[in-house]
């Protein structure tokens, strides 16, 4: 969609009923030659697969109980994390919302910590404090999910300050769904990113639904990247469900930022393919089972592998093989959560302060 | 010892802790080129350029979002609030981000930044610009609060703030500003946590902070004349609170008042009565009284801000009440 290429893309009739996006400003073609890189397209098929193969048994566990709270998954908006996270240094920032597992996973958190976090275990990746929806890691500047709708643009906004403040060439990405372009304080981060010009892209996750209401009965505009000429920030739509597309927006985006110091808002138009969190079914009340298989059959994991297939880059026995290996990942993954402790009761008091000045930290 | 404002103080603290550290930043509306809004400012953005003295637009609630971010990145922001009264917009920032993201986050995220503004009333302003947000902020784990009242304490606690690793609230007064007092020329730091006791007596504790500390000190003078003698415990911080100077006076006087400026339900002075009544219940020769603003919002009036505001006749009335003399 949008991207000037149609490879590996199946057409169905929701996407008929809208207009197509438009392209982004100064967006290339992307050449055959980069599509063609084996290796990296094995590794993109890997790392969507595995939000895949963890989401599915994540919500098999939160139906055993295992995982408690709310908990929101990521199945079929994996193009956007992998696409985004794929084109980023390991010193750039990414922050995020409380659908977080596929991203998290992305950027390289491991399942173990990940899958021991949804179990509240002392071995997750926030200690078992913040569970499925505030995923943190330090080392891999990986900023957290954050769980009210809004509040974590300005602090993408502050990274971006920080980034400039101290002359640096990082770029911090502030993924969102696209309720959030309705609240006061996406208007706020966004106009502060445009008149400092801060190294920040901001990528809506376009998934058509803040829970159960639709874009159309939440937004006054429908091409909410739109949004970005308020404050005068470069912007464009992408598919989202095409990796490739994904990963040529963010390029563009994410060179503007590093060599410009200029924000970006792009949007990404996408699905999520379960409900919005375990406490709702996929369809039924707010959109149609059938709406939701027409988006199934642009399935962003089934695009891929069909552009891989079809490229002669993917065998079955490859494919089932890469599987085989990531249900293993995922199962240990689980296996590992179980095992874990849970915290001791001292770490109820631990973390709320901490105990240092900026003279402890000089030393 | 040299006299200055309360203001100057301030603005000394911010310079200082500027020079020392160019993590330091300073951000808010009117900060740079308006010089501050109460001058707090002043002289700073020549000093130190634009980037570490930002004006903002009007939008709290992104720029304390920015200094969350900025401090997560590894600056060590003070985010000025015109009026902690502005500052309620940003309340999501300071509680859902700033005081939490070290705990959800397991210890990775230290959040080292401070907020202030004035807090309070001042004069005839009514409604939306006169309220006492102690007890609002407070409340919430993750986060220490400071109420200085004088010069001293107010250059002392702001450099503390700055260099503290956790977000730090600062909570200064409007009709502060001006005020003067004794700040020393060589560097000193007023820590965190620790009441100072103003006025030494044996009749009764007035426990207070912040502004009401100098409400407190008239009404002592007042009382001295009539030979009653008080305790005046200046918490200045009321987040964590300093339960053991509280314990020493009233454990000596087996009488309290305690005075705030913000309202009466779950104030700050409720808890100060909490801590009494737990730690020193058997050293109580009277029940401990509470002094605060009338449970109404500000009025305009001049006549009836005055009757809704505490003040030093209203603390004498309340000393006197716990010492059955009247």
């Amino acid at each position: 969609m949008g991207t000037g290429t149609s490879r590996g893309r199946v057409k169905n009739s929701a996407q008929k009923s809208e207009r197509a996006p438009r392209k982004g400003r100064g967006e290339r073609e992307r050449s055959s030659r980069d599509r063609s890189a084996g290796g990296d397209n094995m590794a993109l098929l890997r790392s969507m697969l595995l939000q895949r193969r963890f989401e599915e048994r994540t919500a098999e566990a939160y139906a055993l109980g295992k995982i408690g709270g709310f908990c929101h998954l990521y199945i079929g908006q994996e193009a956007v994390s992998t696409g985004t996270i794929s084109m980023l240094r390991p010193d750039d920032y990414v922050i995020t919302t409380y659908r977080d597992h596929g991203q998290a996973l992305a950027r390289g958190i491991s399942p173990r910590a990940v899958m021991a976090e949804l179990f509240g275990r002392i071995d997750g990746c926030s200690r078992g404090k913040g569970g499925s929806m505030h995923l943190f890691d330090r080392n891999l500047n990986f900023l957290g999910g954050h769980g009210i709708v809004g509040a974590h643009v300005p602090l993408a906004t502050g990274v971006g300050f920080a980034i400039k403040y101290r002359g640096g060439d990082q770029v911090c990405i502030c993924f969102m769904g696209e309720s959030v372009v309705n609240t006061g304080a996406f208007h706020e981060a966004l106009n502060m990113a445009g008149l400092w010009k801060l190294p920040v892209v901001y990528i809506i996750e376009n998934n058509r639904y803040g829970m159960g209401t639709a874009l159309e009965r939440a937004s006054a505009i429908h091409d909410i990247y739109e949004r970005g000429a308020a404050y005068n920030i470069a912007r464009s739509q992408c598919d989202g469900q095409d990796v490739f597309a994904m990963q040529e927006a963010v390029a563009e985006a994410v060179g503007r930022a590093r060599k410009e110091s200029l924000p970006t808002l792009l949007e990404a138009r996408t699905y999520r393919f379960m409900g919005h969190s375990m406490s709702d079914a996929a369809s039924g009340t707010y959109r149609t089972k059938q709406e939701l298989e027409e988006w199934q059959q642009r399935d962003p994991i089934v695009l891929l592998r069909l552009m891989m297939e079809k490229n002669g880059e993917l065998t079955e026995e490859a494919l089932h093989k890469l599987d085989e290996e990531l249900k293993a990942e995922v199962q240990d993954a689980i296996d590992f959560a179980e095992k874990s402790p849970e915290p001791p009761p001292e770490a109820l008091f631990e973390h709320v302060l901490v105990d240092t000045t900026s003279d402890a930290r000089e030393e | 010892m040299p006299t200055i404002t309360y203001r100057d103080a301030l603005s000394q603290a911010l310079r200082e802790e500027m020079q020392r550290d160019d993590r330091v930043f300073l951000m808010g509306e009117e900060v740079a080129v308006y010089q501050g809004a109460y001058k707090v400012s002043k002289g700073l953005l020549q000093e130190f350029g634009e980037m570490r003295v930002v004006d903002t637009p009007i939008t709290e609630l992104g720029f304390a979002g920015v200094g969350v971010g900025a401090a997560m990145a590894g600056l060590r922001p003070v985010i000025e609030f015109m009026t902690w009264n502005f500052g309620v917009l940003a309340l999501d920032q300071v509680l859902n981000s700033a005081a939490k993201m070290l705990y959800m986050s397991g210890g990775q995220y230290p959040i080292p930044m401070v907020f202030r503004g004035p807090n309070g009333a001042a004069l005839q302003l009514s409604a939306q610009h006169s309220q006492a947000f102690e007890s609002w902020l407070a409340h919430m784990p993750g986060v220490k609060v400071v109420t200085p009242g004088t010069p001293y304490d107010a250059k002392g606690l702001l450099k503390s703030a700055i260099r503290d690793d956790n977000p730090v609230i600062v909570l200064e007064g409007e009709m502060l500003y001006n005020t003067k007092g004794e700040v020393p020329d060589e560097e000193y730091l007023v820590p965190i946590g620790k009441a100072d006791l103003k006025r030494e007596g044996e009749h009764c504790s007035i426990i207070t902070s912040g502004k009401m500390a100098l409400v407190a000190m008239q009404a002592a003078d007042q009382l001295a004349k009539e030979d009653i003698r008080v305790d005046v415990v200046d918490l200045r911080t009321v987040r964590p609170m300093d339960i053991e100077a509280i314990r020493t006076s009233v454990e000596k006087t087996n009488r309290a008042v305690v005075l705030e400026e913000g309202w009466e339900l779950a104030g700050i002075g409720a808890q100060v009565v909490d801590y009494v009544q737990r730690d020193c219940f058997d050293h109580l020769d009277a029940p401990v009284v509470r002094v605060h603003q009338a449970d109404v919002p500000m009025p305009y009036a001049k006549n009836l801000e005055k009757l809704a505001k505490p003040d030093a006749a209203k603390t004498i009335a309340a000393v006197k009440k716990v010492m059955y003399l009247e």
